[in-house]
This record gives C-alpha cells, sequence and structure tokens, in this order.
C-alpha cells in the first residue's frame, strides 16, 4: 500500500534536515504505529506524505499502491485516498462543517469519475456517520473547527475520515489534548473503520492511544530516520523505560 | 476658495445637460445646480477624493464601455416575485416592466405627476448631506436626473419593487434619481441590479417614518468598463429599520456613497458591501453615519477581494452628536488580497461628542489563508475550488448582512458562479 525508501526532507527556508531516510512499508489491512520523542520528525512525515508547502525533498520516494505521491498536488494525493487527520485541525470562519464535508466528498468522487452525492444522499450518510461520534446537528452547521473543543475537533477528524474512506489513513497525535472518554470515542471510530482493504499509519508519543487501537507493527523514529522495528510489546517497552533506553542502544 | 477649474468643470458638466425647467423639480434642480457651481466638482486635494481619481465623471462626455455578455446565466433575482421595472440605458422601458401604477410606483419623467409628498423629499435629502462633506456628484444628479422611481408606502408593500438596469449603448451616461418614502410602520424592500449604463450617476433618497422598515439590495453588474457614481441619502425616524447591502463584481470605477441620518431614538442603521475586482477595477465605499438620537445603532460592513492590481477604497465616518446617548457604532472594512499587486485604501473615523457610547472599528488587509488553503486541499478540494470556499468565506459577514433568506442565497450563488468561471 504504502512504501517509502530512503526519504530525505530539509525545510525550505533554511538548511535544517528533518528527515534522513526513512524506509517504511504498510500493507493493506495493517496498522502500523510511529512512536518518538520530540522533534523526530514524526509529524513532518506526515505533512510531507499529504504535501503540505514548506519541505523540500532531497532524496527518496514515497509510492501509494505504486503511484509516487510526492510528485502529486494535495488533492491529489486526497483523491488517490490518502487522509491525513490533523495533529491540530485547522479553524475555517465561514464555512460551514456540512459545506465542507460534502465539497471534499464530491470533489473526490468527481476526481475518481464517480457520480457526486446529492444533498439527500450525503446528508443520509453523515447523519449516521456523525450520530456514531456523537457529533451533532449543531456541530454541523458550525463553521469548520471554529469553537470545537479538543476533542470535538479530533472527533471532526474521524468523521472526516469515515466519509471520505481512504485507503491510507495517518493519523498525526490524534491522542494528544484527549481525556479518556474521549479517546475511546476516536478510537472506536478508527476500529469501525479497519478492513482488508485499508491500512493505518497512527502516530503517537504515548502508548495509551494503541491500547484502544491495537497495533500490528510498531516503529520508533529518531533523529529524522525508523531506528527499530518490532511488534505491539514494543510499544509497552516504550512505556516502561521510555525512550532513552531503547535509543541508546541504536543511535 | 474653491479653485477656478473645479468650478468651470462644474458650470461645463452642468451647461452639457438638459434641466428640465418646469414642473414640480424645477425649483430643487435650480436649487440643486447652484450647489454645484458653488461647490465645483471634485479634484485630488478634496480630503474623500485623495484615493479615487473623478476626472473621468468630471469630463462631460462619458468613456466608452464595451457590452457584457452573460451569455446563458440567469439574472440576479429572476426567481423572485417581484415588481419589475426596467431600465435600458437609463431610460424606463414599459414593454418589459411591470405596470408601475398598479403597483403604486411613479415615474420622475412623468412631469404632469404632481406629488406634495416627493416635493419634500426630491433633492432635501441630498441638499442637508452636503454638510459638513460635499457631495457634487449628487447635486448634479438632483439639477438633471431625467429618471426615476417614487415610491411612498403606507403599509407593508405586497412584493419588493425591483429595478432592472440594462446597458444596451457603449456610450450611455445614466442619471437616475429616486424617492422612496415610507410611513409609519411600512415596509419595502427595494432591489437593484444591472450596470445601467457606461457611465451612471444615481441618487436615492430614503425617508423613514417610525418604525417602518427598509431593505435595499443591489448589484452593480459585471460590465468591465462601466462607471458608477451613487449615493444613498437616509433619514431615520424613531424605531425606524434600514437595512442596505450591495454586491459589485467588476466596474472599471465604482464610488458607493451613504450617507444615513438616525434622527430618531431608536433607530437602527446597517450599510453593508462585498466587492469582488479583477484588474482595472477601482471601487470606492464611502459612509457618513450621523447619530443625532439616543440608543440608536449603526453598522457598516465592507469586504473587498482584490487581484491583478485591483484598488479599493474605505473611508467611513461615525459622527455622534451632543446628546446622541447609548449609541452603538460598529465599523468593519476587511480586504483580501490575492496578491502583491493589488491594494486596499481605508480611512476610518470616529467623531464623538456623547459620552455614553459604544463605538468600534476595525480594518484589516490580508492574503488568503495558506493553512486553510492546505487544510481544504488535503481533503481533496481542488485548489480553484478551495480558493473560492475561502472567498465566500471572507464575504460571509457582509452577505449575512442581507436579513431575507432568499435573497442572500441568490447573491451567494451568483458568486458561486463567477468565481468558479474566474481563473487565479
Amino acid at each position: 500500500m504504502l512504501e517509502i525508501k530512503n526519504l530525505h526532507v530539509k525545510l525550505e527556508e533554511g538548511d535544517k534536515v528533518i528527515l534522513k531516510g526513512v524506509d517504511l512499508r504498510v500493507e493493506a489491512g495493517r496498522v502500523h504505529a510511529i512512536m518518538g520523542p520530540n522533534g523526530s520528525g514524526k509529524s513532518t512525515l506526515s505533512y510531507v506524505l499529504s504535501g503540505r508547502d514548506g519541505y523540500e525533498v532531497t532524496e527518496g520516494s514515497a509510492t501509494l499502491d505504486g503511484r509516487e505521491l510526492l510528485e502529486m498536488e494535495p488533492e491529489a494525493r486526497a483523491a488517490a485516498g490518502l487522509f491525513l487527520a490533523f495533529q491540530y485541525p485547522v479553524e475555517i470562519p465561514g464555512v460551514g462543517n456540512m459545506t465542507f464535508l460534502r465539497t471534499a466528498v464530491n470533489a473526490q468522487r468527481k476526481a475518481r469519475g464517480e457520480a457526486e452525492l446529492s444533498a439527500g444522499e450525503f446528508l443520509k450518510i453523515v447523519r449516521e456517520k456523525a450520530k456514531a461520534l456523537k457529533i451533532d446537528a449543531e456541530m454541523m452547521k458550525r463553521p469548520v473547527n471554529v469553537g470545537f473543543s479538543g476533542g470535538e475537533k479530533k472527533r471532526n477528524e474521524i468523521l472526516q475520515m469515515a466519509m471520505l474512506e481512504p485507503k491510507m489513513c495517518i493519523l498525526d497525535e490524534t491522542d494528544s489534548g484527549l481525556d479518556v472518554d474521549a479517546m475511546k470515542l476516536v478510537a472506536n471510530g478508527v476500529n469501525a473503520l479497519r478492513d482488508e482493504g485499508r491500512a493505518f499509519l497512527v502516530i503517537t508519543h504515548y502508548q495509551r492511544l494503541l491500547d484502544h487501537i491495537k497495533p500490528d507493527v510498531v516503529h520508533i523514529m529518531a533523529d529524522g530516520r525508523i531506528v527499530k522495528t518490532g511488534g505491539p510489546e514494543l510499544a509497552l517497552e516504550v512505556e516502561h523505560n521510555g525512550y532513552a533506553d531503547i535509543l541508546s542502544g541504536v543511535l | 476658495m474653491v479653485a477656478q477649474a473645479k468650478l468651470d468643470a462644474a458650470a461645463l458638466r452642468l451647461d452639457a445637460l438638459g434641466q428640465p425647467q418646469t414642473g414640480w423639480t424645477a425649483a430643487a434642480r435650480r436649487a440643486a445646480a447652484a450647489r454645484l457651481r458653488a461647490m465645483g466638482l471634485p479634484g485630488r486635494r478634496d480630503e474623500y477624493w485623495r484615493y479615487t481619481d473623478a476626472a473621468t465623471l468630471n469630463q462631460p462626455a462619458p468613456q466608452r464601455a464595451a457590452l457584457f455578455d452573460a451569455s446563458d446565466e440567469p439574472v440576479v433575482f429572476g426567481g423572485l416575485d417581484r415588481v419589475k421595472l426596467v431600465f435600458v440605458d437609463g431610460v424606463f422601458d414599459p414593454a418589459q416592466s411591470d405596470d408601475p401604477e398598479a403597483a403604486g410606483v411613479e415615474l420622475l419623467s412623468r412631469q404632469s405627476a404632481d406629488i406634495h409628498w416627493a416635493q419634500g423629499l426630491y433633492g432635501v435629502l441630498e441638499a442637508r448631506g452636503q454638510s459638513p462633506v460635499p457631495r457634487p456628484f449628487a447635486a448634479l444628479n438632483t439639477a438633471a436626473a431625467v429618471e426615476g422611481v417614487l415610491i411612498r408606502v403606507t403599509g407593508k408593500a405586497e412584493k419588493p419593487v425591483s429595478l432592472v438596469y440594462l446597458h444596451r449603448s457603449d456610450s450611455s451616461d445614466a442619471i437616475l434619481h429616486h424617492c422612496v418614502k415610507l410611513e409609519a410602520g411600512a415596509e419595502l424592500t427595494l432591489l437593484e441590479n444591472g450596470p445601467a449604463a457606461a457611465r451612471l450617476n444615481a441618487v436615492l433618497e430614503v425617508e423613514l417614518a417610525e418604525d417602518a422598515r427598509f431593505h435595499h439590495v443591489r448589484t452593480q453588474g459585471r460590465d468591465h468598463e462601466r462607471r458608477a457614481v451613487t449615493h444613498i441619502f437616509a433619514r431615520l425616524g424613531g424605531g425606524a429599520l434600514f437595512k442596505s447591502f450591495t454586491l459589485s463584481a467588476n466596474g472599471v470605477l465604482t464610488r458607493n456613497e451613504a450617507v444615513l441620518e438616525l434622527a430618531g431614538d431608536g433607530a437602527v442603521a446597517h450599510v453593508a458591501g462585498a466587492a469582488v475586482g479583477d484588474g482595472a477595477f477601482h471601487h470606492d465605499d464611502t459612509v457618513f453615519v450621523t447619530h443625532a438620537a439616543e440608543r440608536c445603532e449603526s453598522r457598516q460592513v465592507f469586504k473587498k477581494v482584490l487581484k491583478n492590481g485591483a484598488v479599493g477604497v474605505f473611508q467611513g465616518k461615525i459622527l455622534v452628536q451632543p446628546g446622541a446617548q447609548k449609541t452603538d457604532g460598529y465599523q468593519i472594512s476587511q480586504s483580501l488580497l490575492l496578491d502583491e499587486a493589488s491594494q486596499f485604501l481605508a480611512k476610518p473615523e470616529l467623531e464623538i461628542y456623547a459620552d455614553d457610547v459604544k463605538c468600534s472599528h476595525g480594518s484589516t488587509s490580508g492574503a488568503i489563508d495558506e493553512t486553510a488553503l492546505y487544510y481544504l486541499r488535503s481533503r481533496g478540494v481542488p485548489l480553484r475550488q478551495a480558493q473560492s470556499l475561502l472567498v465566500l468565506a471572507f464575504l460571509a459577514e457582509a452577505i449575512g448582512e442581507i436579513e431575507d433568506e432568499t435573497i442572500a442565497a441568490d447573491i451567494r450563488l451568483r458568486l458561486e458562479g463567477w468565481l468558479a468561471r474566474h481563473d487565479r
């Protein structure tokens, strides 16, 4: 599904190099977690994959089902099936949440040559999915993420993911700023989407999210590289011993 | 001392126009011509003409303006149940219009119409509005207007009155002067749309008695080369409501002035504008709101989206007179600059002579929010469509000033269509 090879990335302005040769392969139907200390390059990896400005790829590649992602516009990557749940979802005053979602769903359908959903069809689907995430009608009417609590913003990200039905989902610190109940709600939303044709890359600092979204593979990232890969037990090791112990062995 | 050149220009301009010397408007026209001859036409040194060049408005003959082909685009307000009155290059066209008399609308051109109420309004608010800031084109309009509507409403008007301004000659020079009087508790919605002419000079005088409610929604046509100078003069009695919204897309020169006087306690006046300009586009909103009574509310909401060197101007003033306690005045003017070549010039002014007053103003210029743009694109919304969404979001507050949701939806739909056709 997702294959990243020897990815090197620096900031567009200045010389700061952030990713120093990332190699990662995620198969369909699997959940991979990336853990790592602050500043290790986890969020940069997610931004570069989704096409945010401000980064320069100096070496390497990233493909989704064999198609080179790094040369595509952000909207083309989305249409190809990539989705990033943001660590800090963006507020867009003046654009209604419902309008935003419908525009996005129909833009992707159009890009894939599918018929657009009618207002009625869309409403039916969105209501059902919103209900499961405890997102009420009032929240759908408000401008995108404006005045939303931290938990509401994250649930709104998961709703977008559920509506867009991407193949490759990247979750960037989706657990940050969530209490236990909100985290369960978000995790349930993610788990409901798990299936054989879909893969997840879950970026997190802490092991606790992985209690709810059980990963198949865990990677440790440090200093712009994947330095260790293992099973779910690796996350527990981090939880008990911290990063320093693990990193002292590999760096 | 007014510069001789400005006086000469005024004389030249007046002499080039016919001014009816008989009928019920004759005295008002003579007085207006005398006002103009004394104040002269605007020059760059005039405080309120520093950002806008009046040269093409001052010239006796208009510049040519190519006609715009809207092709299959549906007309604005076309779906509304309305009294439709059509003016072609400033001349009333009965063949395309509903019967004005059946709707209680008189025409200025019917010189026989002896209308007492209109005699007390025609040129009267315009004359009041000449102080402290002279408004030469409004005086010119009163002196030389050839057409317009005269509407007096005593109850709730059944349907909106919709004035449709068609532009058919590339050298037309239209002067329209409308008078609207709403008696106590009366209600009217007035719609205007279309470019009207190569050059348009329009004045709207609105007198609102106690608790009257007046809604005004206007779009100024899409002809790229048209020029327009417009004035709204309104005087509000106690508890009256005045709401005006203008949408301008295109037009090489637009100067919209609004002069509002809150004369009765508890009156409410809102004036709003949304402008979308591309290239040779100069759009100037000049507003003067006078709070002359207690507990009145005024709002000015102006938003301009500018690109490829387009220029936006906002000059907004709130004057709170002595004794106008509990005034609530608000003013916001914002521009979204889509490139470095475009500019926005804003001059907010507050002048307050009462002590128990709440007045606020703000003015900003900014580029499109790149983070929001990326967020939308990461969800699969293509660049152009994402930009349009953000432009509409920027204009939302101004469009939100339209109270009638059907009309607001019509305006939004129109904008969406225009933006979809635009290249960045």
